[in-house]
C-alpha cells in the first residue's frame, strides 16, 4: 500500500482538538462568555478573511505573520489576525451611528504565522471585549475588571495584569528628543526588551545630565500605586502629566471594582500592538511564560475606516488560559448504552428518555463494537440491553 | 524561588564568581559539580545548567526566569525576553575571519559558521551573496581544507585564530554576557529580580 506524503501531516502550526482538549476549552469559554454576557456584551462574529488593504493593514501583527491569499477577482486577502481591526471596521461601518457607547465581544481564532520553533500555534482562539465610543477612564477601568473577573470564573488563581501608558511613554521621548524619529528609536529599544540598549543609546545621545536621568529613569517606573507620584515627577509636559493622572484615575477606579490588588504599573511596558494610544496591558500567570492576554486604548483605529471613535478592550488566548489553569480531573459524564437488534426499540426509548433528563448517551449497537472490553472502558456507567426481552 | 539557567562552559566561572562578589553565598563545590540542577535554598535560588545556546530558549519559555547569555547569543536566536544587564563579563567579539590574502571565491562564496542567522543578515546589510554553512564547533577547520572562504565566529584573544594561521577581517559587534529575564517572571516576581538586578549592578566591573 502506497502511503501519500503528509497523511497525518497538517500545515505548520495548525493542530487539532481532541475531546479531552475540547471539553476543557468548552468550560473555560463558556464560564467567560457567561461572565462577558452578564457585564452586558453583546457577542459578535466576523468573517475569517479580510481584505487585506483594509484589516490587513490596519491590524498591529507584522506583515510577514500574516496568512494571506487571493480571492478569485486577484484581491489580497488575510486570514484574520486579530479580532480587534475586524470589530473596528463593523463598528465603524454598521453599529456606531449615535456616538453612545458600543460594548461589543467576541470569541473566535485568529491566524498568525510562526518562525520559530514549527509547534507552536499559528491559530489559536480568543475571547474578548471591545467597548467603543467610550473615552473616559470608566470604561479602561470596567474592561480590566471584567478581564480579571473573567480570569476568576474560568478557576484561575495567580495571575497579575500589569498595566502601562503608551501615551506617557510618547509623550516623555517627545519632550526630552524633541522629535520622533529619535523617539521611535528608543521606543524599539524598550519594544525589543532590550535594556542594555536602551542604557547606551541614552548615554550616546548629546543630552543634559538630568535629562539622561530622567530617560533612565523610566525603566524603573513600575511597581505599585506610590510609582505614579514619581511618574508624575519625571515628566514636565501636560500630556504626560495628564497620562500620570489618568493611571491614578484608573488605580481609583479599579479600588472600587475592588479588584486592585490584581494590578501593578510598569511604565516600560509597550506592546506589539502599534494601535495603542493610552493606557494598555498585559495579564501574566504562573508556570506561564508568555501573556495569557492584552489589552489597551486605542483612539486612533476607528479613524482608518473613516469614522473617529476612542475605543478600549482585550483579549484572551485560550490556549495559554488553559495551560495556566492545567490539566482538570472532570471528565465528561458520557453514559453508553449497548443493545442487540431485538431491543433495539427499548434503547432508542431509554437514550430518549435519558437525554431528556439532560444526560449525555451513547446509543451502541453491539455488531459493531469489536472489542467490548476495551470499548466499556471507555465510559464511567454501561447498560446493556442485549438478547430477547426477558420477562420480568 | 528563582530559577536561574547558567551556561556551562566558558562563561560559568566568571558568572559564579560575579554572584559571590554580589554576596551570593553558592556553595564550594558549585562549579565542579556535574549536577544540572543545584538547588541554594539560603539564597532562595535555583540553578540549572544548560548548553550556551539554550540558555536563552529555557528563559523565553518560562521555566527559568533569569539566565545569563552572551550577546552573541541573543542576536543570533532573538528571543522574546528581556535583556537587563550588560555584566560585561567574557568580552570577546563576533568576527568575520579567514586565511591571509584569500579572496572570496566570486563563484560560490561560502561562509563557515556557529551563527547562521548572525552570518546571514551581516553578509546580507554588505550586498553579498553568501552561501551560509552551519557547523556546530571547530569552525576554524573551514577555511583550512577549503570548506569556506569565510568564517564567522567569536573571537576572545585570537589565539586559535593565529595558531591555525587565520587572520580576522571585520568585526561584527562586541559581545559581552547579559543577565537576562522572562517577561512574565519580570511582572509576577519583580520585586525578587529588582533586588537580584541591583546587587549585581553594584558589582559589574566598569
Amino acid at each position: 500500500m502506497s502511503k501519500k506524503l503528509f497523511m497525518f501531516e497538517k500545515p505548520l502550526g495548525m493542530r487539532d482538538t481532541l475531546p479531552f482538549l475540547y471539553e476543557m476549552k468548552k468550560r473555560v469559554r463558556q464560564a467567560m462568555a457567561d461572565e462577558i454576557e452578564k457585564w452586558g456584551y453583546e457577542f459578535i462574529e466576523t468573517p475569517t478573511l479580510e481584505y487585506y488593504e483594509t484589516v490587513g493593514s490596519v491590524s498591529a501583527i507584522a506583515d510577514h505573520r500574516l496568512f494571506k491569499l487571493l480571492d478569485q477577482q486577484g484581491h489580497t486577502l488575510v486570514l484574520r489576525p486579530d479580532m480587534t481591526a475586524p470589530i473596528a471596521r463593523l463598528a465603524a461601518s454598521r453599529l456606531y451611528k449615535d456616538g453612545n457607547p458600543l460594548r461589543l465581544a467576541y470569541n473566535a481564532n485568529v491566524f498568525r504565522a510562526q518562525q520559530h520553533e514549527g509547534g507552536r500555534p499559528a491559530e489559536f482562539e480568543q475571547i474578548g471585549v471591545e467597548c467603543i465610543g467610550d473615552g473616559t477612564i470608566a470604561a479602561d477601568a470596567e474592561v480590566i475588571s471584567l478581564m480579571i473577573a473573567m480570569l476568576k470564573r474560568a478557576g484561575l488563581q495567580h495571575f497579575t495584569v500589569t498595566i502601562g501608558h503608551i501615551g506617557y511613554v510618547n509623550a516623555l521621548f517627545l519632550e526630552i528628543l524633541g522629535n520622533e524619529e529619535r523617539a521611535s528609536v528608543l521606543r524599539r529599544f524598550l519594544y525589543e526588551k532590550n535594556y542594555v540598549g536602551y542604557r547606551e543609546h541614552v548615554q550616546s545621545l548629546p543630552l543634559s545630565s538630568i535629562d539622561q536621568k530622567r530617560l533612565l529613569q523610566l525603566l524603573s517606573l513600575r511597581g505599585c500605586g506610590m510609582m505614579l507620584e514619581e511618574a508624575k515627577e519625571v515628566i514636565h509636559c501636560e500630556e504626560g502629566k495628564r497620562a500620570a493622572e489618568e493611571l491614578a484615575a484608573l488605580l481609583r477606579a479599579l479600588g472600587m471594582y475592588g479588584v486592585a490588588d490584581a494590578v501593578k504599573f510598569d511604565l516600560t511596558l509597550v506592546s506589539h500592538m502599534s494601535y495603542y494610544t493610552g493606557i494598555l496591558f498585559e495579564v501574566y500567570a504562573e508556570h506561564v511564560g508568555f501573556p495569557i492576554g492584552n489589552g489597551g486604548r486605542y483612539d486612533d483605529l476607528l479613524e482608518k475606516f473613516a469614522h473617529k471613535a476612542p475605543a478600549t478592550g482585550f483579549g484572551i488566548r485560550v490556549d495559554r488560559l488553559i495551560e495556566a489553569l492545567g490539566e482538570s480531573e472532570a471528565e465528561p459524564n458520557i453514559e453508553c448504552i449497548v443493545f442487540s437488534q431485538e431491543r433495539f426499540a427499548e434503547a432508542i426509548e431509554l437514550a430518549a428518555a435519558k437525554r431528556r433528563e439532560g444526560k449525555r448517551v451513547v446509543l451502541q449497537h453491539i455488531s459493531g463494537i469489536r472489542d467490548i472490553d476495551a470499548y466499556s472502558k471507555r465510559y464511567p456507567s454501561m447498560t446493556y440491553l442485549l438478547g430477547s426481552k426477558e420477562k420480568e | 524561588m528563582l530559577t536561574v539557567a547558567m551556561p556551562k562552559g566558558r562563561i560559568f566561572e566568571e558568572a559564579v564568581e560575579l554572584l559571590r562578589k554580589a554576596d551570593y553565598t553558592l556553595p564550594p563545590e558549585f562549579a565542579e559539580s556535574r549536577k544540572l540542577v543545584i538547588e541554594v535554598p539560603e539564597e532562595n535560588m535555583r540553578f540549572i545548567l544548560a548548553k550556551p545556546m539554550d540558555v536563552v530558549t529555557y528563559v523565553e519559555h518560562g521555566v527559568a526566569d533569569l539566565g545569563i547569555a552572551g550577546k552573541d547569543v541573543m542576536m543570533e536566536e532573538e528571543r522574546d525576553v528581556y535583556e537587563l544587564l550588560d555584566l560585561k563579563i567574557s568580552k570577546c567579539h563576533l568576527a568575520v575571519a579567514g586565511l591571509p590574502g584569500v579572496r572570496m571565491n566570486q563563484i560560490a562564496p561560502r561562509v563557515a559558521t556557529k551563527y547562521p542567522n548572525i552570518a546571514s543578515s551581516y553578509f546580507r546589510e554588505q550586498g553579498e551573496q553568501v552561501e551560509i554553512i552551519r557547523l556546530n564547533g571547530s569552525i576554524e577547520l573551514a577555511p583550512l581544507i577549503g570548506l569556506a572562504d569565510r568564517i564567522v565566529d567569536i573571537v576572545s584573544t585570537g589565539r586559535t585564530l593565529k595558531e591555525n594561521g587565520l587572520v580576522e577581517f571585520e568585526k561584527i559587534a562586541d559581545v559581552t554576557s547579559r543577565l537576562i529575564v522572562n517577561p512574565v517572571s519580570y511582572r509576577m516576581k519583580d520585586e525578587a529580580i529588582d533586588r537580584l538586578v541591583e546587587r549585581l549592578s553594584a558589582v559589574i566591573p566598569q
